[in-house]
């Protein structure tokens, strides 16, 4: 690298013309150099101590005092070109540069690998929760209890007779010892009693949670399952209010479309009692009526084992199962999906249903 | 007849015998029958059948009819001879398997059809050879429709009957729903019959029940009924053997088809006895201590004090309603029969058939209610068809004793049904609803009373009426209106927190998953309560799916391990998966020793005491993380799950609560001795653990090394949480960090030496970590060096370098006080 052109002769700093070749000679050259390194050399060439134009300029102390002015005007002007174009110059190479260093640094985007797993609820989980909540907008609100239970609460309080085949019908567990008078909650109605008993009037409450049979796992029964049981206990309230709580949930639970018809049907706790069937018009296999759960206006027995008075109050009451509607709402086809703890299962729905 | 889901009769099936069967199936006579002995020892029957009468036309066409009437088959039974009248199946017919009839070569016949037996037929499973028909007393025209002659043609409806209706367990309850389904006029079979008003100088019975249920007596009605001359092994008419096969039930005998015909038709059990195998009056009464037995079904049986039983002067000849005794049967040589029609309690009825094990169809209907008036009907019935089909004589005496039970009035106030229903019912709905029923109507000042007909045991409150009412109106006329709840308030706290936990896990990348709570012994005893010789207990259940699993989850892990396995043994190898639930631990009482009757609230000491008996059952989380945290891929190197993963699960979990979760050295016999964390409250309670796994639990489960776990008392979090976070003044003053390391004994928890620092440094540390541990060359041997990040602030100036550091050397000295750490 030089610091002076070879040769070249100092030029005379009032000489317009010698000036001016100098000038565009270092622009020349600086337009001319492709990268920073060609740049620099070009710089201390054309801008350098030992420079043409430097040389010059140090030759203006030496004129007389009346070139100086116009010496010193002529050199500011040419070396700011020059230093102009210099700035213009590195600017265009380091954009260059750093457009080339990230082209560079292209990456395949589709080979990302998944460093962070999305975690999943369970949908029957999320589904609990999704019902909750219509509810809860509803002004209702939620109440739970115990899996393990007194059989009071199970069965005597909802009016099953002792005897009564009704009661046999619900494939009890019971615990050891039977004279214990355990077991475990074959629906969620104890939970009713249980707010009947410690709220106080009017009540509104879902209780959703596990109940338990004493079915073989297969393909449609399991041990195990959820149910979301809701109750209204007020003045007035008449088998209107039930079907009209149930339309209003079933249209915000699928949609506006949703139908539901009421069967009669028997259970001990309530009297009427019906059958809930919700009209599916995305059926697998055409659209049809599905069951989806029982219902009707509380029996008055049931109100008077937690002591409240059946000629002030009446009150309906109905439950779902949620195994069940997760299987009609999202298609699953085998119960044994929603119990075995398959990740895939889960990780399908991941905090969606 | 799915009219009847209307009125709350659901449709189960429908049974019909042509979906299987087809015609043509004709009766044929056996005009000729050449017996022809084949090579392989058989000998097959060659047989011509006229199957038109003689001098008719055949007016069947098709394959293998012949124009001429007569039919050639070859037949491989032996059981007919020539003349007899048998069914044939024609070429063309179906035979239940899908098994179509046709002319096909055999023997060197063409056979054009086949006698059928009723197996063939799918009526029966007699392997006695073919049906003939004279053998079931029929001699029909040739060319009859055999199976219009079998009642092949009759469908039955499979309804589900709720447990309430006992009456619909018999024609004459479903034909009076039908016709309130569909509005067509009923006529009552019982009507049909006509029966003596009363009866008198019949067989002696006495009712004598001296330990009556809830003061109920177990019987209150016995019609007895004597018939003589009767041909037991008379054939039953094929119309009585299709009906009651498309009911379930099998034709047997003559005498026993025609009691349960009866009770198909009327609802009404009967019995029938070989009268000359009694001896001396019979007896309704409770059984003796040690008598015993042996039933219909030819067991013998222990009978228990509370078993209502029939007796004679020999003893048991029957437990009443439920099943009759071997001893007095009838059988083929049965002459004098006794028909038995009594009225038994519901409760008695179904204990008996419980203890014993016996579901019958006439306990069914006992347990369920059957009507007391319509006994002596039945009996009448029963009497008359044996008369008619079994050619015997009724004896015009006959014994009715009990006593009637008062029938059941109800009050129904006018505005009732509608205020119940929401429908503005008329006057005349509500009357005629009830009278269809069958029940007395009658207009009072404020409304009206009804008396419930005498097989509606079911009727008994108002409310029970205003459900027929609708029931009959139609459900489907009930109005919606949405009743509006009082302003609520949400979710409670507990249900927020519960919520946000899970989504916490679940955000951290957690899968959640769902296990049984039913675990074994074992699976409690390890994972349960980790204090060694701490007293395990758990709830066992009476009547376990499977035994090895007979009890209920004391944790979570157990089952949840399960779900890891499973998952691995289908190819899934990184897994952190998940579940939040209850567990189950009872304490020193459990259950009670009685429960209080229905229909009243229990007094507040003995609703305690209910409460009191049910077993503690905290909310619990459990997480099982195996392998590693994410799947590999080209660029990345995933990292195995380790035990720090587990207790930074429970720290994430405490944090999302507000909770400080604090970590120690713990114990459990399900952890690796050396790498289990003990999680705590502030205030010292253990509320779960953490950490990896122990290596031998993990291979004797067929669970990966290295596999980790937490569990966690989730309701003791939700208590611990603060109510109201109070805010924290946040400083602008710039920060001052300084950096230590301390050469400490190298079993001093690093946890421990942080909170001495923490304490210390006082009130001008904003935060310490711990960011090196180091032992090895140049630290002396059994200690470790525990190098620490200090970050200092004031709330109100810039901190000098001299004030951070003298904060520091406090921070050290308490360290080194403590612990004898020494600075680096």
């Amino acid at each position: 690298m030089t610091e002076t052109l070879p040769g070249a002769a100092i030029p005379n700093p009032t000489d317009e013309a010698a000036i001016t070749a100098a000038v565009d000679q270092a622009i020349a050259a600086i337009a001319g150099a492709g990268t920073l390194d060609e740049l620099k050399a070009v710089r201390l060439a054309h801008t350098g101590e030992k420079s043409p134009l430097s040389l010059a300029n140090r030759e203006i102390g030496k004129l007389p005092k009346d070139q100086k002015a116009l010496a010193g005007k002529l050199m500011g002007a040419s070396r700011g070109r020059v230093n102009k174009a210099l700035a213009d110059r590195t600017a265009e190479l380091e954009a260059e540069n750093d457009a080339r260093i990230l082209l560079e640094e292209t990456v395949d985007v589709t080979a990302a690998p998944r460093r962070r797993r999305a975690g999943a609820r369970h949908p029957l989980s999320t589904l609990q929760d999704r019902v909750a909540d219509i509810f809860v907008g509803m002004g209702w609100e939620i109440a739970e209890g115990p899996e393990v239970e007194s059989e009071w609460f199970n069965f005597d309080a909802l009016n099953f007779k002792p005897d009564h085949p009704a009661r046999e019908m619900q494939d009890t567990f019971f615990v050891e010892p039977p004279e214990a008078h355990l077991l475990m909650r074959t629906h969620t109605s104890p939970v009713q009693v249980r707010s009947m008993l410690e709220r106080e009037l009017p009540i509104y409450v879902l209780c959703p949670g596990k109940v338990f049979r004493t079915d073989e796992l297969d393909a449609t029964h399991t041990p195990v399952f959820h149910q979301f049981e809701g109750l209204a206990i007020d003045k007035h309230l008449s088998m209107a209010d039930l079907r009209g709580t149930l339309e209003h949930f079933a249209r915000q639970m699928f949609g506006d479309e949703a139908q539901i018809r009421l069967r009669p049907n028997y259970f001990p706790f309530t009297e009427p009692s019906a059958e809930l069937d919700i009209w599916h018009p995305g059926a697998k296999g055409g659209p049809r009526w599905i069951e989806w759960g029982g219902c009707g206006m509380v029996n008055p027995n049931v109100l008077r084992a937690a002591g409240i008075d059946p000629d002030v109050y009446s009150g309906f009451a109905f439950g779902m199962g949620i195994e069940r509607t997760l299987m009609f709402r999202n298609e699953v086809g085998d119960m044994r999906d929603m119990i075995e703890g398959d990740v895939r299962f889960s990780e399908h729905f991941g905090m969606e249903i | 007849m799915t009219e009847l889901v209307k009125v709350g009769f659901e449709e189960e099936d429908v049974h019909r015998p042509t979906d299987t069967l087809q015609g043509p199936i004709v009766v044929g006579q056996v005009l000729s029958l050449v017996k022809e002995p084949q090579t392989n020892g058989k000998t097959i029957n060659w047989c011509q059948v006229r199957v038109v009468p003689e001098g008719q036309e055949q007016t069947l066409t098709g394959d293998g009819i012949d124009p001429s009437g007569v039919q050639g088959i070859i037949c491989g039974a032996h059981n007919f001879v020539e003349g007899d009248k048998v069914v044939v199946t024609l070429p063309g017919a179906v035979l239940p398997g899908n098994f179509h009839i046709s002319a096909r070569k055999t023997y060197g016949h063409l056979s054009a059809g086949m006698i059928a037996s009723v197996r063939e037929l799918g009526i029966g499973e007699d392997h006695d050879g073919i049906l003939v028909l004279s053998r079931i007393g029929l001699d029909p025209e040739i060319g009859t429709d055999a199976m219009e002659l079998l009642g092949l043609y009759d469908q039955a409806a499979e309804i589900n009957v709720t447990p309430d209706r006992g009456y619909a367990f018999s024609i004459r309850g479903v034909a009076r729903e039908y016709a309130h389904a569909t509005g067509t006029t009923f006529t009552d079979p019982a009507s049909r019959v006509t029966a003596p008003a009363e009866l008198s100088g019949g067989y002696g019975v006495k009712i004598n029940d001296d330990a009556p249920i809830y003061g109920k007596p177990g019987c209150d009605r016995f019609v007895a009924r004597t018939v003589r001359g009767v041909d037991a092994t008379k054939p039953t008419p094929p119309w009585m053997v299709s009906r009651l096969r498309l009911a379930g039930i099998r034709s047997i005998s003559l005498p026993v088809d025609i009691s349960n015909y009866v009770m198909l038709e009327l609802g009404q059990p009967t019995h029938c006895y070989d009268q000359d195998t009694l001896s001396g009056d019979i007896v309704v009464r409770r059984a003796l201590a040690g008598e015993k037995i042996t039933t219909l079904d030819g067991k013998e049986r222990a009978l228990d004090a509370e078993d209502l039983l029939i007796t004679d002067a020999s003893g048991p000849i029957g437990i009443a309603g439920v099943m009759g005794g071997a001893a007095t049967e009838v059988g083929d040589s049965t002459s004098t029969v006794l028909v038995e029609a009594a009225h038994f309690d519901e409760v008695s009825i179904a204990r008996s058939r419980r203890r014993h094990k016996l579901p019958s169809e006439a306990s069914k209907r006992f347990e369920r209610g059957v009507d007391w008036h319509v006994a002596g009907i039945a009996a009448q019935r029963v009497v008359d068809l044996l008369v008619e089909l079994a050619g015997g004589t009724a004896d015009q005496a006959g014994t009715d004793v009990g006593t009637a039970p008062d029938s059941v009035s109800i009050e129904l106030p006018e505005a009732f049904a509608a205020a119940r229903i929401g429908i503005d019912f008329t006057e005349e709905q509500i009357v005629t609803s009830l009278e269809d029923l069958g029940a007395a109507v009658e207009r009072n000042d404020g409304g009206w009373t009804v008396t419930a007909p005498s097989w509606r045991n079911d009727l008994e409150t108002k409310e029970d009426l205003s459900e027929e009412i609708a029931r009959l109106v139609g459900y489907d006329k009930i109005p919606a209106t949405l009743p509006v709840a009082p302003p609520g308030r949400g979710l409670t706290r507990v249900q927020q927190q519960r919520r946000r936990l899970i989504q916490a896990l679940a955000d951290a990348g957690l899968t959640e998953v769902l296990s049984y709570p039913f675990v074994s012994k074992a699976a409690n005893d390890t994972f349960g309560v980790a204090e060694q010789g701490a007293n395990r207990t758990a709830v066992k259940l009476a009547n376990p799916i499977s035994e090895e699993q007979g009890f209920l989850r004391t944790s979570i892990l157990p089952g949840l391990i399960e779900v890891a396995k499973r998952n691995h043994s289908r190819g899934f190898r990184d897994l952190a998966l998940f579940e939040s639930g209850l567990v189950f631990l009872p304490g020193g009482t459990v259950g009670t020793a009685s429960i209080p009757p229905l229909g009243a609230k229990p007094s507040d000491e003995v609703l305690d005491g209910l409460y009191d008996g049910v077993p503690d059952q905290p909310f619990h989380l459990a997480a099982v993380l195996t392998g590693h945290d994410s799947p590999a891929a080209a660029g990345h190197t995933p990292r195995p799950w380790d035990w720090a993963d587990a207790l930074d699960l429970a720290r994430i979990a405490g944090d999302v609560l507000g909770v400080e979760v604090l970590a120690s050295q713990g114990s459990h016999q399900a952890f690796h001795p050396g790498r289990a964390a003990r999680l705590s409250l502030r205030n010292g309670d253990v509320v779960g653990y953490a950490g990896e796994l122990h290596p031998k639990l993990l291979a004797a489960s067929d669970m990966p090394a290295r596999s980790v776990a937490l569990e966690l008392n989730a309701d003791a979090l939700f208590d611990a949480a603060p109510d109201v976070i109070v805010a924290r003044h946040i400083s602008t003053f710039p920060v001052a960090t300084q950096d230590v390391a301390l050469v400490v004994p190298a079993e001093v928890p690093a946890d421990d030496v942080l909170a001495a620092l923490r304490e210390g440094a006082g009130e001008l540390l904003e935060d310490v970590a711990l960011f090196d541990v180091y032992a090895g060359k140049g630290i002396e041997e059994g200690k470790k060096s525990l190098a620490f990040g200090l970050r200092f602030r004031a709330n109100d100036r810039t901190l000098t370098a001299d004030e951070a550091s003298a904060a520091r050397e406090g921070a050290v000295a308490l360290a080194a006080e403590r612990f004898g750490a020494v600075q680096r």
